[in-house]
Formats: C-alpha cells, sequence, structure tokens
C-alpha cells in the first residue's frame, strides 16, 4: 500500500476519534512528535522535583513536610508513567535520558526559576500545578493511547497538589504582615513564568496545527493560557493577592480578563539555556544518574547471580 | 560498568476481590522481586489495589493489529451467536 493512502486511513481513524494503539501503523513525524512530546513532559516531572524539594527539610510543621514529600513523590511517579508511554513509541529509557543531559531535549522553562521563600511551595502548587492541570486534562482525550491512559493517571493525582498549595497560600494570607508580604513577594516572581507555560504564542507555534489536527492536542496555547488567567484572578480575590499585571482588566464584550504582554525575550533566554538555575538543575540530574550508576549496576549483577543459582539448583534436582 | 538498562516489566492490579487484575502500565527492574516493590510504590500509593501481577514484557506474545482482519472478521457475520438473532413471540417470559 502507498504512503499516501496509509496516511489518509490513519488521519480517517484520527477523526473517527480511534485511539491509536503502539503497534497500529502511525506516520513517522507523528510518532516522532510524540517522543518529542512525551519524553519532554516526563523529564519536566523529574526535573520538577529538583526547586521543591528544596524546602522539605525546612517545611514549617510535620503536616506540611508529610504533603510536600508526597507531592514531591507523585511527581516521580509521573515522570515514570510518562516515560513508560514514550517507550512503547521504540525509544529507550536510556535514550532519553542521554537526551535530556546533552541539552537535545528540554523541560518545562518553569523549573529554572529558583524557589527561595516558604510561600515559594504554595504559589508552585497553586500557579504552577495550575497551570498544568490545565495543560494535561485534555491531553486525557489524546490520540495516542498510553498517552492519554498516563495522563488520566496523572491528573487523578493532581488535584491534591494544586489544593495543597492553595492551602499554604491561604495560611499565609490569614497571617501576619510579614506572611502577607512573602505572599505577595513569590507571587510576583511566579505569575509571569507560569504565563509562558502555556508557550509561544499560537501565531508564532508553527507545529501547534499539525499537532491539533493529529489530536495530541486540543486547544491552543492561547486558548489555555485565557483559561488559566480567568481561572485565577478569581482565585486571587479569596488570598487577597495581587496579579503583578497592570493590564489585567475584564473585558466586557470578550467575556473574558485581557491581560498585558508576556516578556517573550525572557521566555527565549531561559529555555536557551540562561535562566538563573538551568545549569543547577541539570548538573542535580547528571550528578544523580552517574552516582547511582553503581546501584544499577549492583542489582543488575545480582539478578542476574540469583537467576543463575536458581537455574543450577533445577539442573542439580 | 555494565550499563545495561533493566528490564521492563508490565503492572497488573486487582483493585478489589471479584474484579480481575487490570493493566495499569509498566516500569524497569532487575528482577521480578524489584518489579514488584517498585509496582507498589508506583502503582498503588492511594490504595488502588490488594493483589498485583507483574510480567517481564518480552515474555508477552502480542497479535499483530495486521492480523486484525483475519483474526477477528470471522466473529462479525456470525450473528446467531448472539441471542438477539432468534425471533421469538413476545410473550414468551423467563427466556
Ligand atoms: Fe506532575
Ligand atoms: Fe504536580
Amino acid at each position: 500500500m502507498k504512503t499516501e493512502s496509509l496516511e489518509q486511513r490513519f488521519q480517517d481513524r484520527i477523526d473517527r476519534e480511534e485511539r491509536i494503539e503502539p503497534k497500529d501503523w502511525m506516520p513517522e513525524k507523528y510518532r516522532k512528535t510524540l517522543i518529542r512530546q512525551i519524553s519532554q513532559h516526563a523529564h519536566s516531572e523529574i526535573v520538577g522535583m529538583l526547586p521543591e524539594g528544596n524546602w522539605i527539610t525546612r517545611a514549617p510543621s510535620l503536616r506540611r513536610k508529610a504533603a510536600l514529600l508526597a507531592k514531591v513523590q507523585d511527581e516521580a511517579g509521573h515522570g515514570l508513567y510518562l516515560y513508560a508511554a514514550a517507550e512503547t513509541l521504540g525509544i529507550s529509557r536510556d535514550e532519553m535520558i542521554e537526551q535530556l543531559h546533552d541539552g537535545t531535549a528540554k523541560y518545562s522553562n518553569i523549573f529554572n526559576y529558583p524557589t527561595l521563600t516558604w510561600a515559594d511551595m504554595g504559589t508552585i502548587g497553586w500557579l504552577v500545578d495550575g497551570a498544568a492541570i490545565m495543560n494535561q486534562v485534555p491531553l486525557c482525550r489524546c490520540s495516542y493511547g498510553p498517552y492519554a491512559r498516563a495522563m488520566v493517571r496523572v491528573c487523578k493525582e493532581e488535584s491534591f497538589h494544586q489544593r495543597q498549595g492553595f492551602e499554604i497560600l491561604l495560611t499565609l494570607s490569614r497571617g501576619n504582615r510579614e506572611q502577607r508580604e512573602m505572599l505577595q513577594e513569590s507571587v510576583n516572581r511566579w505569575w509571569w513564568p507560569s504565563m509562558m507555560m502555556f508557550g509561544p504564542n499560537d501565531a508564532d507555534s508553527p507545529h501547534s496545527q499539525q499537532s491539533m489536527a493529529w489530536k495530541i492536542k486540543r486547544f491552543s496555547n492561547d486558548e489555555l493560557r485565557q483559561k488559566f488567567v480567568d481561572v485565577c484572578v478569581e482565585q486571587a480575590k479569596i488570598l487577597n493577592v495581587t496579579i503583578p499585571d497592570r493590564d489585567l482588566k475584564w473585558n466586557e464584550e470578550r467575556g473574558h480578563y485581557d491581560f498585558g504582554k508576556i516578556d517573550w525575550d525572557e521566555f527565549w533566554r531561559v529555555v536557551k539555556g540562561d535562566g538563573p538555575c538551568n545549569r543547577q538543575r541539570l548538573k542535580a540530574r547528571i550528578d544523580a544518574h552517574e552516582n547511582g550508576a553503581w546501584v544499577r549496576d549492583a542489582a543488575m549483577a545480582f539478578a542476574k547471580k540469583q537467576s543463575e543459582r536458581k537455574q543450577a539448583q533445577k539442573i542439580a534436582s | 560498568m555494565i550499563n545495561q538498562e533493566w528490564p521492563l516489566w508490565e503492572i497488573f492490579i486487582r483493585s478489589r476481590n471479584g474484579l480481575s487484575h487490570k493493566h495499569v502500565g509498566s516500569l524497569h527492574a532487575a528482577d521480578a522481586e524489584m518489579a514488584m516493590s517498585n509496582a507498589r510504590d508506583v502503582y498503588t500509593r492511594r490504595s488502588e489495589g490488594i493483589s498485583i501481577w507483574v510480567v517481564e514484557s518480552s515474555k508477552i506474545v502480542a497479535s499483530n493489529p495486521e492480523d486484525q482482519g483475519p483474526l477477528f472478521e470471522p466473529a462479525a457475520n456470525k450473528v446467531y451467536r448472539h441471542p438477539t438473532f432468534y425471533d421469538l413471540p413476545d410473550g414468551l417470559e423467563h427466556m
């Protein structure tokens, strides 16, 4: 069969909302797009543990510590579900890790910003997990089965992340002046990087259209960003916190909030490696991987020895 | 350094008695014991299960999507395997 008609049949399946499974025929570009997106998503979950891991030992109470620890552990799980989903497309785990470490694969830009205060744990839960959820919920209906199924698990677990973050901020908002200032200062730093999590404007996002046609993506970057703004403005009122955007204004005609311009120069600078923490994050990952090599090797050697011993016993008896 | 990737395992979980084990995902582990304890940590952190199966992925034999026609189409024209195929009067009860 000609590739052309294979591709047409593939698109027909997508249009009928059929799910694509690992062994099904798919265009090479569909496979490559998914490998890139899923592996970068996985890397984001793993690198994303670093900024929050930074505060586990300094959480202000046992309750907060247990919650933060559970959240960070969840993110490790998310990374794992996603790596496994990407592996079904024919890339190995080692290859993906290598791409992260040599810089060919990216992870979410947001994790290149530092966590300076305890309030950042709350803001990350509220805004960063909030933005992630907005991105991830439509992915539960992604055309690629293993990715969609992984996202269902991830989304189930995410909601506690956002709620625990909001609770941290709520406590600060009801605290003394210093605590309220800490809350505002943290939101000031995280608001714009969170807005950038939805990616470039639609006009500057050339691959988006193909991803929409393949039903990998269901909503455009700008649509999701608008939804995020509309939701956050209302939530900010409960926290008594000001969103650091002077152009933020309800637009009666559109039925949405208008908002200010995003500093895309900063975005691209951080993507290209010059954010506040890029080097530190990557180094932490590479160190962890290299320092763990002997553990992985020892486990393999042990497993091999055990199975050889079992084999020998079988022969002897 | 051996630098060899741990094998892949498929994880199946029974969420409660009375239900069958269901595939939930996969993970890498050096051996069955490690696959089991990783599966517990990764897939049952919120009491999602009471029983786990781990199967090395390479041991699974799967049908090929290209064979879907020859494998499954013969069943499509055997409508007489379904109870609705049979014409029976409306008044007939308990059947
Ligand atoms: Fe996550
Ligand atoms: Fe999360």
